[in-house]
């Protein structure tokens, strides 16, 4: 035994320890891997030892290793080993390496729990600490469960070093085991008034975290922190503090107006930062929570705001911008001059607050700003971001913020004479919008593109990958499309024909070619009618027939088609004119026709025509040509027997490529036959300019890495100062003409729906108009407002599906009948963004209809009015499902009392209402009938019946269809969303009376359940937690509707309060209705 | 990499004061608080306020590592990876912020060493500055003059040091004396256990 002792002893001596083993490291540099490898093996020959110091060393190594990111999870238990050691030393290491290598999954933790449980107990205080340090690290939910009572013990040890470490791990302990804090909670909340700072603090720490998880329960301790925030002067517990009271206040909102006083004093007195700040956020909070702005606080929040760091104090910046957007625009310079900073997270920090910042008034100033800025940046990527963000903030809501268009052309034009950046065709693209749709500015864009155009050198510079070029696409296109509005088209038309054009990516070149053609046709209706200029028109002929063989060789496709196209009907004009014929008119009129700008809703408007199917084959679909097939697939038919329409595809394109093949063949034979056939090379440009003549040899053009200023382009400066005169000018005119501002106004105010400029901007009257909504929509569109439904909306899709499906069923049971269908539609009015869910069940009656060929199916969509709580609408679509002509269809419902249908002056109770189409065999159509409703309390069955014409090709008869429509309580509610703290007060309001309901043997999910409700139902849920979830519904009346929704092994129990019992009653049924079904 | 740290104490944080002047708040405050319902979240939305702390060199060597949350050995390695490269890559005079996943990640350079520490979404940046200020000054304190080399060979004690200071991602104490006090006491104990302990004693020849 001694003699084992003395071997162990002397391994010691011999042994590397830590310090050794990092050094080590240090010298194996190369061979670090290798280095380590032998070292891991050494430590695990020591670990097999008995003596425990070799141990702990080796531990000790280990943990290192572990840093550095070498496994050491085997070495679990030999940790655990060390951990148990009786001397504080080997104890100290264990600890450390077991809060470093273990984890919840490391099964060995297990064993610890008595160790640690000893530890806890132990009369020094210092094993008690390393105990608790290591347990925090690694604590899992069964140490917590066994050791909850131990650390609870502690926390009113002797030693305040202990009573510390005990309270701020009941934190850990509580959220490992919840079960512990109701008995923990009256032990912790005594440590608030410790007498020990540390115990103290730490105590706040751990309920401050709490209470931040779940405020609520923590409101009642309030005015305990509110004294503790007065008295104390310890900043770590005082910023711990006022995080909390950051976020009590939204719950309660008188603590906010007791709290701005102290948290002003502080932002004034403290000259810690962190508190300063810490203030300053709450302050905030508090701000959004009181509804109404205190504009003498917001003061001392900005005065604050300047000295914070420019990162945080941006961040502070974006949050009152949200709620206080006046008091940070004041601050238009500060932010600006971050742009100037280093840091390119605060440069993009502050271009988010400047988006937000805009307004018709600064919109100019900023934007020249930031083109300054533009002209600074280095990096391209911080200069494409500050492009974007231009072009964001001019566009943003439909450039509701630009009043005058001119300087916003200018600005995009100045915008390209930036170098190498991405975003030419952002540029390109708002040109284009913005030449389309302001009407007005159409001539001064013109004049600005073809000046773009002479200078395209400039742009296409020195490099071809240079992304602005696509800016010569744009202007290329406006220049032809408005060319009435050039001054000089046959210069323009010039630049567009330089043969350095032919160096340009392929798809702006055929924009350049189309728009030729469109310029020469200008030209032409120019010059013709005057004799003297007759001449001229045929220099134009002639001088498009020169130029354009260059593109005809183009090696993009759509170029040469283009070219082509062009060069033979210019050759034809030319022939046309020697024999001086008059040709302008009919030139013109290939590119008659104005060009609307469309919005993009309008294709969902327009109604399909009848007669058409949409979804008709128009050609028989291809049925299986087997011998065809069965020759080309080696794989067999199985495979792809159920892939019809897969596998027609490569078919065809296998023909197709053999084809092509073949025909390459033949070209290049044709190719190599031809000797006028210029092969792809980089000379073939100068082949073809070599001979054109003297006037076409090619100026090297001077590309300047400094942007020169295009001559003849206005400043978009010189705007700025333009503007400012001509808001002036409105200003006078304005006294004068009062009245018919007045008029302005209103339709202004429709155009820009949610316009939340300050009342001030009404002032300032756009100098053009962006026709958007008047305009862009089809002749025929119709007048309906239903383009505001999401079609991604997930409700209206998976209820259709269902629907439908429920309906073939029925129709294979009885064929011959009418089916009334409802399905969820969206619905959003202008008023308030509100969506209104509207379903409805629906009743079907099999009704034996004498000529067996008619089946009329139609679906039904009932829409409640917001803004009228009488009213619903009902879309009804008719599908004729037989083979004949339907016509005369007439739509007549028996009134009741409660439910009317709203049938046009002049006609009788009892009329029908003729729907306005006819139905040829297999279309679909919609007709709305509007209804209005006195009280929703009740649901309601309306009998009616459809009266309809059936036309055959020899005879017609004289149908009639019965019906139902069922309007249930639930499709008067409407699905609107409710926080939990405006519930609270609806429920303590005590206007609600309560009702109940209980559905045993229900099976399903809470959460399906909850879905259910959801979904049949129109609610949304409030809060849930565990298996209880509250919920809210609003009908169209605006009665509250509140259920509580609680579920227990099968049996769910829903608590439900309404200002309306009648209603509440009959939504239960039909929320007991629904789940009795499944 | 023996540049001490201590000459970038006194230049840093210009606006630093010290923190911890205890006040007397001693008065009893009565409250009737009834206790109700306490509601602790989920497993999944727990969080804790500091998630770890790093330590690592300029050549992107980790030096500490401090996890407050539990997390597999592989994530760590990756969070630690990325967070490295991603802090090496910024300039001097950035910002000592930045938003990085769902977390704001504070850190601080002194002389080859970086401090970083990774907090949650409402934490107070400024205050985890100040936390990584305060124990760079307790590592001086400790060391006298502390350099890289320092934390790189007593490793064990910048984690004792650190344990002291913070328990479980929070402050648990703010008085430096009472965090050196503590140590020193506790490395006393583990001395008076070592001193005795030459190899004769242990064989018994004495």
């Amino acid at each position: 035994m001694a003699l084992k002792i003395v071997k162990g002893s002397i391994d010691r001596m011999f042994d590397k320890n830590l310090q050794d083993l990092v050094r080590g490291i240090r010298n194996h540099k190369e061979d670090e891997a290798k280095y380590i490898s032998t070292c891991i093996d050494e430590i695990k020959q020591e670990l097999k030892q008995d003596n425990i110091a070799v141990k702990a060393n080796a531990v000790c190594k280990l943990t290192y290793l572990q840093m550095l990111g070498y496994d050491v999870s085997w070495a679990a238990f030999n940790i655990v080993e060390v951990m148990s050691s009786s001397k504080f030393t080997y104890k100290r290491i264990g600890y450390l390496a077991a809060s470093q290598c273990f984890h919840e999954s490391t099964d060995v933790i297990m064993l610890t729990t008595n160790q640690i449980r000893k530890d806890l107990s132990s009369p020094n205080q210092y094993d008690t600490g390393v105990a608790l340090t290591g347990l925090s690290c690694f604590v899992t939910p069964d140490l917590a469960r066994d050791l909850a009572n131990d650390i609870m013990t502690l926390m009113s040890h002797t030693k305040p070093y202990i009573r510390k470490k005990a309270v701020l791990i009941m934190y850990k302990v509580f959220l490992k085991y919840p079960e512990s804090l109701r008995p923990a909670f009256p032990r912790l909340k005594e440590k608030l008034e410790d007498p020990d700072p540390g115990v103290q603090s730490a105590a706040v720490n751990v309920i401050c975290e709490l209470a931040r998880r779940n405020p609520k329960n923590y409101l009642s301790l309030a005015p305990l922190f509110f004294k503790l925030m007065t008295s104390s002067t310890n900043n770590w517990v005082l910023i711990k503090i006022i995080k909390l009271f950051g976020a009590l206040t939204p719950l309660e909102p008188r603590l906010g107006k007791k709290l701005i006083e102290p948290l002003t004093n502080l932002i004034h007195s403290t000259s810690a930062m962190s508190l300063l700040y810490e203030c300053v956020n709450t302050v905030i909070a508090v701000l959004i929570s009181l509804s109404s702005g205190m504009p003498n606080h917001s003061a001392s929040i900005q005065v604050s705001l300047r000295s914070i760091q420019h990162y945080l104090g941006l961040l502070a910046m974006s949050k009152i911008l949200k709620t206080h957007p006046k008091s940070v625009q004041s601050h238009k310079d500060l932010i600006l001059q971050c742009l100037d900073d280093k840091d390119e997270s605060i440069r993009l920090r502050a271009l988010d607050l400047l988006y937000g910042m805009v307004s018709k008034k600064n919109l100019m100033e900023i934007v020249k700003k930031l083109m300054l800025h533009v002209d600074k940046a280095e990096g391209t990527t911080y200069r494409d971001e500050l492009l974007t963000k231009i072009i964001d903030i001019c566009s943003q809501s439909n450039y509701q913020y630009i009043t005058n268009f001119e300087w916003y052309i200018s600005i995009l034009v100045e915008l390209t004479r930036l170098e190498g950046t991405r975003h030419g065709h952002l540029i390109a693209s708002q040109m284009l919008d913005v030449a389309i749709r302001v009407k007005a500015i159409r001539a001064f864009a013109v004049a600005q593109m073809a000046t773009l155009l002479d200078n395209a050198h400039l742009l296409t510079g020195n490099t071809q990958r240079n992304g602005i070029c696509e800016v010569l696409y744009a202007a290329a296109w406006i220049c032809g499309e408005f060319s009435e509005h050039l001054e000089d088209p046959l210069s323009t038309l010039e630049a567009m024909l330089r043969p350095k054009v032919a160096t340009l990516p392929g798809h702006i070149q055929a924009v350049y070619v189309q728009n030729a053609a469109k310029l020469f046709a200008t030209v032409l209706r120019g010059q013709e009618g005057a004799p003297a200029d007759r001449t001229v028109a045929q220099e134009t002929s002639q001088l498009l027939i020169d130029r354009l063989p260059l593109f005809v060789q183009s090696a993009n496709l759509e170029v040469q088609e283009r070219a082509s196209c062009i060069l033979q009907l210019v050759k034809y004009i030319q022939k046309l004119q020697q024999k001086d014929v008059e040709v302008a008119e009919e030139v013109t009129a290939l590119f008659a026709g104005e060009l609307n700008p469309v919005a993009p809703k309008a294709q969902k408007k327009v109604p399909v025509p009848e007669g058409l199917d949409l979804d008709a084959w128009i050609n028989e679909p291809p049925s299986e040509s087997e011998s065809e097939d069965e020759g080309r697939k080696p794989k067999g038919k199985a495979v792809f027997a159920k892939e019809e329409s897969k596998h027609t595809k490569p078919r065809y394109t296998e023909v197709d490529e053999k084809e092509l093949a073949k025909r390459r063949e033949v070209r290049k034979a044709e190719q190599a036959n031809n000797p006028f056939y210029i092969k792809a090379s980089p000379s073939s440009q100068k082949v073809y300019q070599d001979g054109v003549g003297v006037e076409h040899i090619p100026v090297v053009q001077i590309d300047l890495s400094v942007p020169l200023k295009v001559p003849g382009m206005p400043m978009s400066d010189q705007y700025v100062k333009l503007e400012e005169e001509r808001r002036q000018k409105d200003k006078a005119d304005k006294k004068k003409k009062d009245k018919k501002k007045r008029r302005e106004k209103g339709e202004k105010g429709r155009r820009r729906k949610g316009d939340s400029g300050p009342e001030s901007e009404e002032d300032i009257t756009p100098a053009h108009m962006v026709d958007i909504t008047t305009e862009e929509m089809p002749e025929n569109a119709l007048p309906s407002d239903d383009d505001e439904k999401d079609p991604n909306d997930p409700h209206k899709k998976s209820s259709k599906h269902k629907k439908k499906k429920q309906k073939k069923e029925k129709e294979e049971k009885e064929k011959k009948k009418k089916k009334k269908h409802h399905h969820h539609h969206h619905h959003s009015d202008g008023a308030g963004d509100e969506s209104v869910q509207n379903g409805n069940v629906e009743e079907e009656e099999p009704l034996p209809v004498s000529n067996q060929s008619s089946s009329i199916y139609s679906m039904c969509d009932i829409q409640g009015n917001l803004q009228d709580g009488s009213q619903v609408v009902v879309s009804v679509i008719f599908e004729n499902k037989c083979d004949s002509f339907i016509k005369a269809m007439e739509f007549n419902v028996l009134d009741s009392l409660n439910s009317k249908l709203q049938r046009p002056e002049g006609a009788g109770p009892h009329d029908g209402l003729t729907v306005p189409f006819q139905l040829p065999p297999g279309i679909s159509n919609e007709a709305r009938f509007v209804f209005s409703v006195q009280s929703i309390v009740m649901p309601q069955k309306l009998k009616g019946t459809l009266t309809f014409i059936v036309k055959t090709d020899d005879s017609s008869t004289h149908e009639k269809l019965d019906f139902k429509l069922h309007f249930t309580c639930t499709s008067y509610l409407i699905t609107t969303p409710c926080y939990s703290d405006a519930y609270a007060k609806l429920l303590e309001s005590g206007d609600l009376k309560g009702s109940s309901l209980k559905l045993e043997g229900v099976s399903q999910p809470f959460h399906h359940l909850l879905a259910r409700i959801c979904f049949h139902h129109h609610f949304s849920v409030v809060e849930r937690i565990g298996s209880c979830a509250s919920m809210y519904s609003r009908s169209i009346q605006g009665h509250h509707v509140c259920l509580l929704v609680k579920t227990a092994d099968q049996t769910v129990s829903i608590d439900a309060k309404c200002d309306e019992p009648g209603l509440l009653g009959n939504v239960l049924d039909e929320i007991k209705l629904t789940f009795s079904q499944c | 990499m023996c540049q001490p740290i201590k000459k970038y104490l006194t230049a840093s944080l210009p606006n630093a004061h010290p923190l911890h002047t205890y006040g007397s708040v001693r008065k009893r405050v009565k409250c009737s608080f009834i206790y109700t319902y306490i509601h602790i979240g989920s497993e999944s939305t727990i969080k804790i306020k500091m998630q770890f702390m790093l330590l690592f060199s300029r050549q992107g060597k980790l030096r500490l590592q401090k996890w407050y949350v539990p997390l597999s050995d592989k994530e760590r390695k990756k969070i630690s990876r990325d967070l490295v490269q991603t802090i090496l890559a910024r300039k001097p005079k950035m910002c000592s912020f930045l938003e990085w996943r769902d977390l704001k990640i504070v850190y601080k350079r002194y002389a080859s060493l970086y401090f970083c520490c990774a907090v949650e979404d409402q934490d107070n940046e400024l205050i985890t500055l100040e936390i990584i200020h305060r124990y760079v000054e307790l590592l001086d304190k400790y060391f006298g003059s502390v350099c890289e080399l320092d934390i790189i060979f007593n490793f064990e004690k910048a984690y004792f040091i650190l344990d002291e200071f913070l328990l479980g991602g929070e402050a648990q104490e703010t008085s430096k004396k009472n965090v050196l006090k503590a140590i020193e006491q506790a490395d006393l104990l583990q001395e008076e256990a070592e001193a005795p302990r030459s190899v004769l004693e242990e064989i018994g020849l004495t």
